[in-house]
């Protein structure tokens, strides 16, 4: 079996005034391909430190990390942001598009960091972002567009470079819950495609749509339905 | 990559148009102060070297009366202690290549209905050779001339603009200096301003022997007020110096200790000095106006650093989708490196126009040349990125966790 995700013994720890405070301790997952797990805790479990090493933009203390068959806590700066560009794509709580730039634009923007050409950025931009819903709007600014709309663009955006994971942090969280649905049914479609998702949520309505939900408390993942189906079936 | 670069740093310039401007403004000005400061500097330099090559190379001037004037003495120039023997003397020393004896004064000068006051200049045909000075039209006065004392006189281009206009050749016609009648035998070529600012086209030349019998005639016979000299070399102009004093103070049976009554000047060394001082008129203006230019840099790197902090988010999102440090760092220094660039090309046009509008409205010679121009882009963009490079390097560390979290 291949994973996509790989996590051993992960350990952060912050660097505090009053010393070092653990944020993760011990933590175990393996995620398969094309795989739809939420992630759920309450604030200050640790869900967004691990959320953050696995998308490469935090290392852990301690640990080890394979992303997509690559060892992440050997790879240099320059390597993350290469693997982040061309394997990960993220989704946020607040959207986080460019305003000054148009959906386009805001959609090819990870084509421009793997080196693709003009032409090619739009095209595959432009494709995306019918493929979101959004063919009529490529010219619009972020501002002009609905929240959900928002986020669409921002998932196109994920989308681009043809990931193999989407990480997506409270990606309905800035969203009415009708909205909301629609978001985690373009998700859902998404995982039918062979896309691995990872999505945090404390909603668990929005975690009924993933297929394993695993939950962190203090640091540590307590409950894992994956896990225990496992343990069901064995038993 | 890098045309997707310059795109966004373009995108960004225009999204805050004003503060864009008034960062490029600062560096307009700074490189418009460069270029018309050189331009300046230049235009001095230039009509100095000029000044210089039309006075003639390696000459001394011979003055009669003290060298200073510690006392109440008449002026230099006054005393008429030197004389032609003198000069034929000066001729012969080792190292001298010409000798003109010469007398001055001006006079009312008279053609048909015009007249004019001009400087009258009396001296022998060698003159011509030391100051290196052409007939455009005509011939110049012989050494027969000079024994007979002939009404014959070269004219300055100024004196015949005032006295013929532009219709009429001067040479053959006769004009009446201090009302004896003169024959033009020749109108000089034009040599423009002196060092110290006199035209020295306004001006006729007549032989020595004419102007002391028969211009300025209350004077000893063969006297003279100063000589011009010239050395045969830059090399023999100290020795030259010293021989002559030698020479002078022997003939006039000066005795050590006392006082010469001529002086020795060294136009050379004046004009030399004079080239100096411009050329360091011109290097202080420039280094005033590179003050100018580092101030637009220090603003460049300001608003960057700005620009960074207010877009620290932007920078946690690209690079969360895979922008590498050189990424940002490139973004950044680009946008410092295309404001400074546009701002200098602006500033240049500012500089050349603003020499320009000095040169016609001052009569100030102001040369911009291609090297200034060269120069003040080559330090506008290094001004560009190295005021650049430290607030672009801040963006390029930024943690991407803390940037995303940014509001």
């Amino acid at each position: 079996m291949s994973y996509v995700i790989e996590v051993r013994q992960i350990y952060k720890d912050y660097q505090t005034a009053a010393g070092a405070f653990p944020v993760l301790k011990d933590v175990n997952l393996t995620i398969e391909r094309s795989d739809y797990v939420a992630i759920m805790g309450p604030s200050g479990s640790g869900k967004s430190t691990f959320m953050n090493i696995l998308g490469c933009l935090d290392r852990p203390t301690a640990g080890e990390y394979f992303l997509d068959g690559h060892q992440v806590s050997q790879l240099s700066g320059n390597d993350l942001a290469q693997l982040r560009n061309k394997t990960i794509g993220f989704v946020f709580q607040g959207f986080n598009l460019l305003a000054r730039s148009n959906l386009l634009d805001n959609v090819a923007l990870p084509l421009v960091y793997s080196g693709v050409d003009k032409k090619m950025r739009h095209e595959r931009a432009e494709q995306v972002l019918i493929k979101v819903g959004l063919g009529s709007y490529l010219n619009s600014r972020p501002s002009q567009i609905s929240g959900g709309q928002q986020q669409r663009v921002a998932i196109a955006r994920a989308l681009v470079n043809e990931p193999r994971l989407i990480l997506a942090d409270e990606p309905t969280g800035n969203l009415d819950s009708k909205t909301s649905e629609e978001i985690m049914q373009l998700f859902d479609s998404l995982n039918k495609e062979g896309i691995s998702i990872v999505l945090v949520t404390h909603e668990t309505d929005i975690a009924e749509h993933a297929k394993r939900q695993v939950r962190f408390l203090d640091g540590k993942i307590v409950h894992d339905s994956y896990a225990q189906s496992a343990v069901m079936e064995v038993s | 990559m890098f045309t997707a670069m310059l795109g966004e740093a373009w995108h960004a310039m225009g999204a805050n148009r004003m503060r864009t401007f008034l960062t490029m403004l600062g560096m307009m000005i700074g490189v418009g102060a460069v270029v018309m400061m050189m331009a300046i500097g230049e235009g001095a330099q230039q009509s100095i070297k000029k000044s210089i090559s039309s006075m003639g190379s390696n000459l001394f001037i011979v003055l009669s009366g003290p060298p200073n004037t510690a006392g109440a003495r008449s002026a230099t120039g006054n005393a008429l202690s030197l004389n032609v023997k003198d000069a034929d003397a000066i001729a012969e020393l080792d190292g001298v290549a010409g000798v003109a004896p010469t007398t001055m004064g001006s006079a009312q000068v008279i053609y048909a209905g015009n007249n004019w006051n001009t400087s009258i200049i009396g001296t022998t045909p060698s003159y011509m050779e030391i100051r290196d000075w052409v007939i455009d039209d005509g011939y110049v006065f012989s050494n027969s001339d000079m024994r007979s004392a002939t009404r014959v006189a070269l004219i300055g281009k100024t004196v015949a603009d005032n006295l013929f206009g532009d219709d009429t050749d001067p040479v053959g016609k006769t004009i009446r200096i201090k009302q004896s009648p003169f024959l033009v035998v020749g109108v000089l070529n034009p040599k423009g301003q002196s060092l110290d600012g006199r035209d020295q086209d306004d001006t006729i030349i007549v032989p020595l022997t004419t102007a002391q019998r028969k211009l300025f005639g209350n004077q000893v016979p063969g006297s003279v007020r100063m000589m011009m000299v010239q050395a045969e070399s830059d090399k023999a102009m100290p020795q030259a110096e010293e021989d002559i004093n030698n020479l002078l103070r022997q003939r006039h049976n000066i005795r050590e200790g006392s006082d010469s009554d001529f002086s020795v000047r060294n136009l050379t060394a004046i004009a030399n000095t004079a080239a100096e001082t411009t050329r360091t008129m011109a290097l202080l203006l420039g280094a005033i106006a590179s003050i100018s230019l580092l101030v637009g840099g220090i603003g460049i790197m300001n608003i960057m650093l700005v620009s960074v902090t207010e877009r620290t988010r932007e920078i946690g999102i690209r690079m969360a989708i895979g922008a590498r440090e050189r990424d940002i760092l490139l973004q950044f220094l680009l946008e410092a490196f295309v404001i400074s660039i546009v701002g200098c090309v602006i500033g240049i046009l500012i500089g050349v126009g603003g020499a320009m509008l000095v040169k016609s409205f001052t009569g100030t010679d102001a040369v911009v040349t291609t090297q200034s121009i060269t120069l003040a882009f080559a330090v506008a963009a290094s001004v560009g990125i190295f005021f650049g490079f430290y607030p672009a390097r801040k963006a390029a560390r930024l943690n991407p966790i803390e940037a995303l979290r940014y509001q």
